[in-house]
């Protein structure tokens, strides 16, 4: 079936050459000189007259527009490179100003605190100072009471055991053995307390 | 072959005694020089310096061209430059026109390739003859050859110089004309075989198309590099 197929491919190509080159008699057209000398005229002609006004015309505008833009190119790349110089120049001063800046900013932060912290520590020294003398004065104080109170309280017991004694026993008794047994009772009060 | 057939357009025309009538090859060649001029001028009228699409076309070609001739012929072959560029691109639009259905290809025909290899083989002979006087004649002794070999190797030179034109004519009118025929004939199986058995030379046929338009680059440009070459040996004589 296949190899049927085949060669009935082959046979129709072949018929088919013979068609088409069956068409074709009389040789080759170019060949034939009928017509040679008019090609080389117009050959000539129309050549030449391509050569000239390309060469004269269209070529050096090409050229130069190529020029141009190679010089305009070069020139942009200068500029640009002079423009990059020169904003390296003002970012590197940009930079410093920044940086002065900051250092300044650190300064003004640093004598501000210093100041502050200096006028806080007086401050503070002062009111302590105040606070101490205050303290002392209380402390003198209490402690003039608490040695006041002491013998006040001696007394007091003093009198109001001599007066229990006399309503008690109806006699007066001798005021400084009373003090004395205050005393000592004050005093077994006071280690018991310490105790 | 209906394709490459020459014939008359408008009233015959004759200088003296030869025919120098407006044929349909004439027409392509107008037709493709205009369209360089055309699009080059558009090209190189404008001065922005970031190009738009035309101005670029232009300014790559130029480029393109410097570049292929300062890589093969050196620094000396500046002179020639337009020649070269008219030469590529002149070549390349005959190509490319070409490749238009029903269109005419100028460079099929070998009378047009020749001419123009003729010329230039006639001008590169006359500028090594002229910046290195009867010296270029070295061109034809290798150095470090056995003097017993020496003179096949001088046959054998002068005659793969002079074969120069015939090969680069050949070349480029052979390449056209092949390609050409190919499509004919695959474009004739599309109809002979209908609409059964025609898919395949069609596919055959689009692809083929595309190696065509490949192929008329390729030639321009092989074209141009060979001149290139040539004058190469001619301005720099190192063998």
């Amino acid at each position: 079936m296949l190899k049927k197929i085949v060669i009935l491919l082959f046979v129709t190509c072949f018929a088919c050459f013979n068609t088409v080159f069956a068409a074709e008699s009389g040789g080759m057209p170019q060949l034939n000189p009928e017509f040679w000398i008019s090609q080389i005229f117009w050959l000539i002609i129309t050549f030449g007259i391509l050569f000239i006004v390309l060469t004269k015309v269209i070529l050096p505008k090409i050229s130069n527009n190529l020029e141009t833009r190679k010089s305009q190119i070069l020139e942009n790349i200068e500029t640009a490179d002079k423009q990059k110089v020169e904003s390296q120049k003002k970012i590197d001063e940009y930079e410093k100003i920044i940086l002065d800046s900051k250092l300044k900013a650190k300064s003004y932060f640093n004598e501000a605190r210093e100041k502050i912290l200096d006028d806080i520590n007086k401050k503070r020294s002062a009111l302590e100072k105040d606070l101490d003398e205050e303290i002392s004065e209380v402390e003198k104080e209490l402690s003039d009471l608490k040695n006041k109170s002491g013998e006040k309280i001696n007394k007091i017991a003093a009198e109001t055991s001599a007066e229990l004694i006399k309503e008690l026993i109806g006699e007066e008794v001798n005021s400084s053995s009373i003090a004395a047994i205050v005393e000592d009772q004050s005093k077994i009060n006071r280690e018991r307390k310490d105790v | 072959m209906y394709q490459f057939n020459v014939y008359r357009i408008g009233p015959e025309i004759k200088l003296g005694a030869v025919d120098i009538s407006f044929t349909n090859a004439s027409l392509f060649m107008v037709i493709s020089s205009l369209a360089i001029l055309i699009i080059f001028n558009l090209g190189a009228k404008k001065k922005t310096l970031i190009p738009d699409k035309i101005q670029l076309l232009s300014e790559l070609s130029y480029s393109f061209v410097a570049k292929m001739i300062s890589d093969t012929a050196g620094s000396k072959a500046k002179p020639y430059f337009s020649f070269i560029f008219s030469l590529f691109m002149f070549v390349l639009f005959c190509n490319m026109f070409g490749m238009i259905p029903y269109a005419f290809t100028v460079t099929s025909h070998i009378i047009v390739t020749f001419v123009l290899a003729a010329f230039i083989f006639i001008g590169v002979t006359i500028i090594g003859f002229m910046k290195h006087g009867f010296g270029y004649l070295k061109l034809f002794v290798p150095s470090g050859v056995p003097m017993v070999l020496l003179p096949l190797i001088v046959v054998i030179e002068i005659i793969s110089y002079l074969s120069r034109p015939i090969s680069l004519s050949v070349r480029l009118f052979a390449n056209m004309m092949a390609g050409h025929t190919m499509m004919k004939v695959f474009g004739g199986f599309v109809i002979s075989l209908g609409i059964v058995g025609g898919w395949l030379p069609l596919s055959f046929s689009v692809a083929l198309t595309g190696l065509e338009i490949l192929v008329a680059f390729l030639q321009a440009y092989v074209f141009a590099i060979l001149t290139c070459i040539y004058l190469n040996d001619a301005l720099n004589l190192h063998h």
